[in-house]
């Protein structure tokens, strides 16, 4: 009875983790068949990636909703296992956002990247195989498959950023990305080989108890900190980030942002479900580095003026929020406060699928914008909402979320992160608390500052070039994967509570062992949001309906203040907008401000530019790379190009550890 | 404290009635006691209901530069103060409208009005609702925090998240005690900045050059501009409420406390009168250390609770 008990379960099992590997599959292939065919690569890959998502978002919600965990072992030898992919609730949760914005990231670029252009065979090409390797990272449960899953959508993602290889700019980001995500990996391979050591096998499963306060297990947990910090854009560690964001086209930025950097969060949540007695300092300090980040990643976006790498400093704000969020919940494991714990974890792992969707949102649509006006240049843009208003709705809602405002979705995972905060205040170790609410709120008024501006200086006003006079609404390839995103975010914002079962089947597998925690829904009552949701949006439909005049008179300018004759160019610029905040903030931000004095009755024409480099990137790590790299110059002559001097260093370095493992 | 169910309805009704209809009683009475300050006779105190119903009779312009977004700020405005209005206690115990977190709710739903407005503002281009627009979300940064340290003291001495009960039934250790003094008066800094009145902005200024708030809807006229006015008037109710929550006197009897509301608004109503009297604006600089000083304040009044 017991035996066939478990054939049924290992039966229903079996299903969701072939719907899975099926998904991995039709998502690596998806831009195979273009590679051949003369006219609709586009659409067969396109049509490959949603099916992809099916597959894998159906597999996703038998998981989440409850169903079994489904486990494949890889085996190399009898005796030695090679691998392991598990589909269990962690890798069903993150293997949701994966899959659904790399579909519409596809269907996005049979618009975006015609058939015809340069490399749109790669590019779709490579697209697929991104997604693929991340849909493979999401299940990986053994160091071996996790490191080949991550090396591989690295190296996808450096094919995909230098799409456009000719600008030098492009180049550059390029290879900062790959050095980059290469000293992340380093560190990684030494974070799992301690973890070998503790556990004696590479298959991940729950560190013995003890180990993390021990020397290794610190030593662990920094290299762990390090490598998946890397990855998610964690400050000091995110200059890689704006440059390649920026550089990638719109759709694979849009893939970069919303799902490749989580796979540093997914490291982070791996981590946390192996270790059920982590010290304090593990969370606090992972929620300072998310407060620094946070504030710094928005303070920064506020002074960029280029579209996409204003997105992208975004993208390092929100992973400061999940960071918060994270840090939250590991000191509530750590202290053993259930309630701090589910809504810390819940509050995280909601911003991961809200982040990907808005953010997904948002770098479509400034791709879009890109497309039509042929600039990223925010002074450069004006007036589109008047000429695409269907991208202007959709960015609209991306900025409405990403601010956290409600009835939207970001709203909802900040409040949960707010709310474990709230609570953590009345429970010890209340000052990392106070912190997260301090910068919280910090974070959220200036994201509102700078979204406010990017929105209001590319869609509002007047166009400010010829470019954006001239242009035009994108093709409904475009447009369907914007809308299905912002759907996906009012959905969430407008009824969390359909979110909630998933949640709390995620932050159980975070527990520690046989610690009972409370049910998300008796911490956070998710169906007052929407109660007051549809009466705010029915008193907001009524009062429209009361004040759209009829008939509109529409002949009539702004009023200019008493000047007779405004021009486009004299509209407040985005610089301008973010002016005081920036100056505010000067002392951490340094910005570059060149300009000339402006003198006399009749002045000469002067020139103002500012510019504000990244302050790790541009102060820090650019002149000490150059710094060292000049230091070691002198240790050149070790690599002289001789096949033979090459075999003598490997026999001197297998003589030295031979030496060293017999003594 | 038991209430039956018809007391408990009377009373949802006439919080209903307070904020929807006694809400434009508060500017007027600000002006008239500015206007007696000065030695003038002022408007009377009915002006706003007088503008409002002028207003809903006119007809609208519009700029040629805007779209439908110019519209959301004025609506936006509305029915965000009205839904945050359910959210707050005024004369009874309870809000219509309580559940653990909607103080998040409260304060990202004035974000929500925030940021529809400063949009409405851009929808036109000007360069002069630019310069507005971007005072607003400048000086929000700073009243944010201070707004969030207050509700954190108010929570961590209460227990509480919700609105209702952390203003309500602040514990009779927190009543007029030092952190609630400071609170109270981070608040007060916060209050004249998100309402846009002395020394932060002045409402009567005649130069576009130096305001914040009247700037940012230049352009709205007729039924939108009407409902500008009525969303600032419900803000300062609402936020009113939020800053003489903490001292009202609760007793038993729902009408004495009604009636100790009432007079609590009537008297901060006059005390934003006398503060706009005996000061001036102080110089855009000066307004980002005004409101570090709130956030000050906050701080130091969670600091204190922990002693």
């Amino acid at each position: 009875m017991d035996a066939a008990q478990a054939l049924v379960d290992g039966a229903a099992g079996v299903a969701p983790m072939i719907l899975y590997l099926l998904a991995i599959l039709f998502a690596a292939f998806s831009g195979v068949p273009g590679l051949f065919v003369k006219n609709h690569g586009a659409r067969i890959a396109a049509t490959l990636m949603v099916a992809s998502a099916l597959l894998g978002i159906s597999a996703a919600a038998g998981v989440l909703l409850g169903g079994p965990v489904a486990s494949l072992q890889i085996h190399g030898t009898p005796l030695v296992s090679w691998g392991r992919l598990d589909f269990d609730p962690i890798a069903a949760f993150f293997v949701v956002p994966v899959l659904l914005l790399s579909a519409m990231a596809s269907v996005y670029g049979i618009g975006y990247w015609g058939e015809h252009q340069e490399g749109a065979r790669a590019l779709r090409f490579f697209l697929g195989l991104l997604a693929a390797f991340l849909a493979l990272l999401v299940g990986a449960a053994h160091a071996f498959v996790f490191l080949l899953a991550w090396e591989g959508m690295a190296l996808m993602a450096f094919i995909l950023v230098m799409t456009e290889d000719r600008e030098p700019g492009t180049r550059r980001a390029a290879w900062i990305y790959l050095a980059s995500t290469h000293t992340g990996t380093l560190l990684l391979i030494g974070g799992f080989a301690l973890m070998m050591m503790a556990n004696g096998s590479f298959a991940f499963s729950a560190l013995p108890p003890g180990f993390a306060a021990s020397g290794r297990g610190t030593a662990m947990f920094v290299l762990f900190l390090l490598g998946f910090g890397f990855k998610a854009g964690m400050l000091p560690f995110h200059f890689w980030l704006p440059p390649a964001h920026a550089a990638a086209p719109s759709h694979v930025s849009s893939v970069m942002s919303g799902i490749l950097i989580k796979m540093g969060i997914l490291g982070f949540i791996r981590l946390v479900s192996w270790v059920s007695d982590p010290p304090v300092w593990w969370g606090g300090t992972i929620l300072v580095l998310g407060a620094i980040s946070g504030i710094m990643g928005v303070a920064l976006a506020l002074g960029q003026h280029d579209l996409k790498r204003l997105l992208a400093y975004h993208s390092i704000e929100n992973i400061g929020i999940i960071l918060l969020g994270l840090g939250l919940g590991l000191i509530g494991k750590s202290t053993g406060h259930g309630s701090l714990q589910v809504l810390g974890f819940a509050g995280a792992l909601l911003h991961v699928w809200n982040h990907s969707l808005f953010k997904g949102l948002l770098f479509l649509a400034a791709g879009s914008v890109a497309h039509a006006t042929g600039t990223r240049d925010l002074e450069r843009m004006g007036g589109l909402g008047r000429l695409m208003p269907k991208t202007a709705a959709a960015f609209l809602v991306g900025a409405w979320a990403i601010c956290g405002l409600p009835p939207l979705n970001g709203f909802v995972s900040e409040w949960l992160i707010y709310l474990g905060a709230f609570r953590g205040l009345g429970l010890s170790r209340w000052a990392f608390s106070l912190i997260t609410l301090g910068a919280l709120s910090v974070i959220g008024a200036l994201a509102l500052a700078c979204f406010a501006k990017a929105f209001g200086v590319v869609f509002q006003g007047e166009p400010r070039s010829d470019g954006a006079a001239q242009a035009h609404e994108s093709s409904s390839a475009m447009l369907v994967p914007m809308g299905v995103l912002a759907l996906a975010c009012a959905a969430i914002g407008l009824a969390p509570i359909v979110i909630s079962t998933p949640l709390n089947r995620v932050v159980s597998t975070l527990a520690a062992e046989g610690q009972g925690l409370p049910s998300l829904g008796s911490l956070a009552e998710l169906g007052w949001l929407s109660a007051m949701a549809v009466p705010l949006l029915v008193l907001g439909l009524i009062l429209w309906k009361w004040a759209v005049p009829s008939p509109r008179l529409k002949e009539l300018p702004t009023w200019g203040c008493g000047y007779i004759a405004p021009t486009p160019r004299m509209q407040y610029t985005a610089s301008s907008f973010a002016d005081g905040l920036v100056q505010g903030m000067n002392w951490v931000l340094w910005t570059k401000v060149q300009s000339g004095r402006v003198r006399g009755f009749f002045p000469f024409p002067r020139r103002f530019e500012s510019h504000l480099p990244d302050p790790v990137l541009d102060r820090v790590a650019d002149p000490g790379l150059r710094g060292t790299a000049f230091l070691l110059s002198g240790l050149r002559f070790l690599q002289a190009g001789h096949m033979s001097i090459y075999l003598m260093y490997v026999l001197l370095t297998l003589l030295t550890l031979l030496v060293w493992m017999v003594v | 404290m038991p209430e039956s169910p018809i007391s408990h309805t009377l009373q949802v009704f006439l919080h209903i009635l307070t904020v929807l209809l006694l809400s434009p009683l508060i500017p007027g009475l600000i002006n008239k006691v500015k206007a007696v300050m000065a030695g003038r006779h002022g408007p009377p105190i009915l002006q706003l209901y007088y503008d409002l119903a002028k207003l809903s009779r006119k007809q609208a312009v519009f700029s040629r530069t805007t779209t439908w977004i110019f519209l959301a700020g004025p609506v936006g405005a509305v029915a965000v103060g009205l839904m945050a209005a359910m959210l707050v206690p005024f004369g009874h115990g309870h809000a219509p409208l309580r559940f653990q977190g909607d103080v998040i709710l409260f304060a990202y739903l004035f974000g929500l009005a925030r940021f529809l407005t400063v949009l409405s503002a851009l929808d036109t281009g000007s360069s002069f609702e630019g310069m507005g627009a971007a005072r607003e979300v400048t000086f929000a940064a700073l009243a944010e925090p201070a707004l969030f340290l207050g509700f954190a003291a108010l929570a961590k001495s209460t227990g509480s998240l919700s609105l209702s009960t952390m203003l309500a039934h602040t514990g009779p250790h927190f009543k007029f005690s030092g952190p609630l003094v400071l609170v109270l008066a981070g608040w007060a800094i916060v209050y004249m900045a998100e309402n846009s009145r002395i020394p932060v902005d002045d409402p009567n200024t005649h130069l576009e050059l130096t305001m914040i708030h009247e700037v940012m809807v230049l352009d709205h006229s007729g039924r939108p501009f009407a409902l500008v006015l009525y969303g600032a008037s419900v803000k300062l109710l609402v936020l009113g409420a939020l800053l003489v929550g903490p001292v009202l006197p609760r007793n038993g009897n729902p009408w004495f406390n009604w009636l100790a509301f009432y007079l609590a608004l009537g008297a901060l109503a006059v005390a934003v009168g006398i503060a706009e009297s005996v000061m001036a604006r102080f110089r855009m600089t000066k307004v980002p250390q005004f409101l570090v000083a709130g956030v000050l304040a906050t701080a130091f009044a969670f600091l204190l609770m922990l002693v």
